[in-house]
């Protein structure tokens, strides 16, 4: 895996510290170096091509970039790609299987949980770590476990609703 | 946005993250859960040399209560640990309280009280709610622990009494020596935004009449401010809606608000004052509702 810099010429290569971290990426193990003020969305976007995860505030606000670490979710822009060393990540791209959506992903196309789509990746993560703890969760429930995922098209609404059918879905396979 | 550079170490005993500290300096900082630091880093406010990252650190991940009913909070417990956290929801109403109130969940994932104290915002939670409580914090260095209590502990906005090779690695809740009520309230835009006005009130009665109360104000001033003198003025009678009025006149008049974007001064004031009526009408079923 390779991440390049733009070469400013005002530090040597040599000083560029880099740091090898050991960590999962949906499953699969994996291996990089990295310069420790890398941040985890950009590891994830540029260094593994997984462009699921967005980018919205870069600000710690808006939740889009959203990935589970060790099952919890984080906002992956306010976390030092280097931490990630010896944990498990797991992005959109983990969800679905080779020709199956997640019943989340069938929940927010089902119930039109997205407009543009730029949050749906985040909330979706947010969502899947909710159901995981809750397997039932009331309205309220969802609404406060996405209460950090920023959304400017729909209202929320039928973001709540799309997570509830995929609860009500994981609930009627288990 | 990147942070600018630095070199990372993540050391696996807390003798080793000091040492590295005081090899760094100045120029050393330590990362926890990041929340805060992080953004400034990317904002290029915080420009340290070196981090030392704590989170490898073995056994900081507690919250726990001592025989004497002592409160004793690691330097990485996370938000989302308190926030579910039976013990606190028994013993600690002020902390209990706080803990949902804290940004937002998924920052409540990896952000950590002490890390919150450490950063010292005149907006954030904790640092008025350990106030109000009375509390400390336990910092290591190279000459071993000492204790520095809340009111010492935020210098100014973003300043904390830390020597550059000190860790905080606890804060401490002491045991109240009576019956514990109270809360916190916190006015926000919006989930995950900082408090326009927030306030911790921490009331210990015995029998009907308050023993020792502490009352403390976010985002109403440059820093965290303890108002003193309405705590003061409730200890030593009961609690009825009069005391309540004169505890949140005294607070509304230490409180330092500045008009901006989130309010007035005036309106935030006001909210100071609605607040400790709010909560210490609650504090205790039997005192008529002031508000």
């Amino acid at each position: 895996m390779t991440i390049v810099y733009e070469d400013r010429g005002d530090e040597a290569t040599s000083d560029v510290p880099v740091n090898r971290i050991r960590f999962t990426i949906n499953g699969q193990k994996m291996v990089a170096e990295i310069e420790p003020r890398l941040l985890l969305s950009h590891l994830i976007r540029r260094g593994l091509g997984l462009t699921g995860t967005h980018m919205g505030c870069d600000t710690t606000n808006c939740g889009a970039c959203t990935v589970l670490v060790d099952g919890r979710p984080v906002k992956s822009c306010t976390m030092l790609a280097v931490q990630a060393d010896g944990h498990a990540i797991e992005t959109v791209e983990g969800l679905s299987g080779p020709s199956e959506l997640h019943p989340l992903q069938e929940g927010f196309k089902a119930e039109h949980g997205l407009q543009c789509g730029f949050c749906t990746p985040g909330m979706m993560m947010a969502a899947k770590a909710l159901l995981t703890e809750n397997p039932s969760p009331t309205e309220e429930d969802v609404r406060w476990a996405l209460s950090g995922n920023l959304c400017r098209c729909t209202g929320y609404q039928n973001i709540v609703k799309s997570v509830l059918w995929a609860a009500d879905k994981l609930r009627s396979q288990s | 946005m990147y942070p600018s550079r630095f070199r990372y170490e993540a050391p696996r005993s807390i003798a080793e993250a000091i040492s590295l500290l005081h090899e760094g300096g100045d120029e050393a900082k330590v990362l926890a859960g990041g929340q805060s630091l992080v953004p400034l880093m990317k904002l290029r406010f915080a420009s340290p040399e070196l981090i030392v990252d704590i989170n490898n650190l073995p056994g900081l991940d507690y919250h726990q209560e001592d025989p004497d009913g002592t409160i004793r909070i690691g330097a990485l417990c996370r938000h989302v640990d308190l926030e579910r956290s039976a013990l606190l929801k028994s013993k600690q109403p002020v902390m209990a309280a706080a803990a949902p109130l804290i940004a937002d969940p998924i920052v409540r994932n990896r952000g950590t009280l002490v890390g919150s104290l450490c950063h010292a915002d005149p907006q954030g939670d904790w640092a008025s709610v350990v106030t109000a409580l009375g509390g400390h914090v336990i910092a290591r260095g190279p000459d071993g622990k000492r204790a520095i209590p809340m009111t010492e502990f935020v210098t100014g906005p973003f300043q904390n009494a830390l020597a550059p090779d000190e860790i905080a690695v606890e804060a401490v809740i002491p045991a109240p020596k009576g019956t514990l009520a109270g809360g916190y309230l916190k006015l926000e835009r919006r989930v995950g935004d900082f408090a326009t006005v927030g306030v911790a009130a921490a009331i210990e009665t015995s029998g009907e009449v308050v023993t020792r109360a502490g009352i403390a104000l976010t985002g109403v001033g440059g820093s965290t401010i303890s108002a003193t003198e309405a705590g003061q003025s409730l200890a030593g009678r009961p609690l009825t809606a009069e005391s309540i009025a004169d505890a949140a006149d005294l607070a509304a008049a230490a409180a330092r608000p500045r008009t901006d974007h989130r309010g007035s001064a005036e309106y935030k004031r006001h909210m100071v004052r609605t607040f400790v009526v709010r909560i210490l009408s609650r504090a205790d079923g039997s005192v008529e509702r002031a508000a």
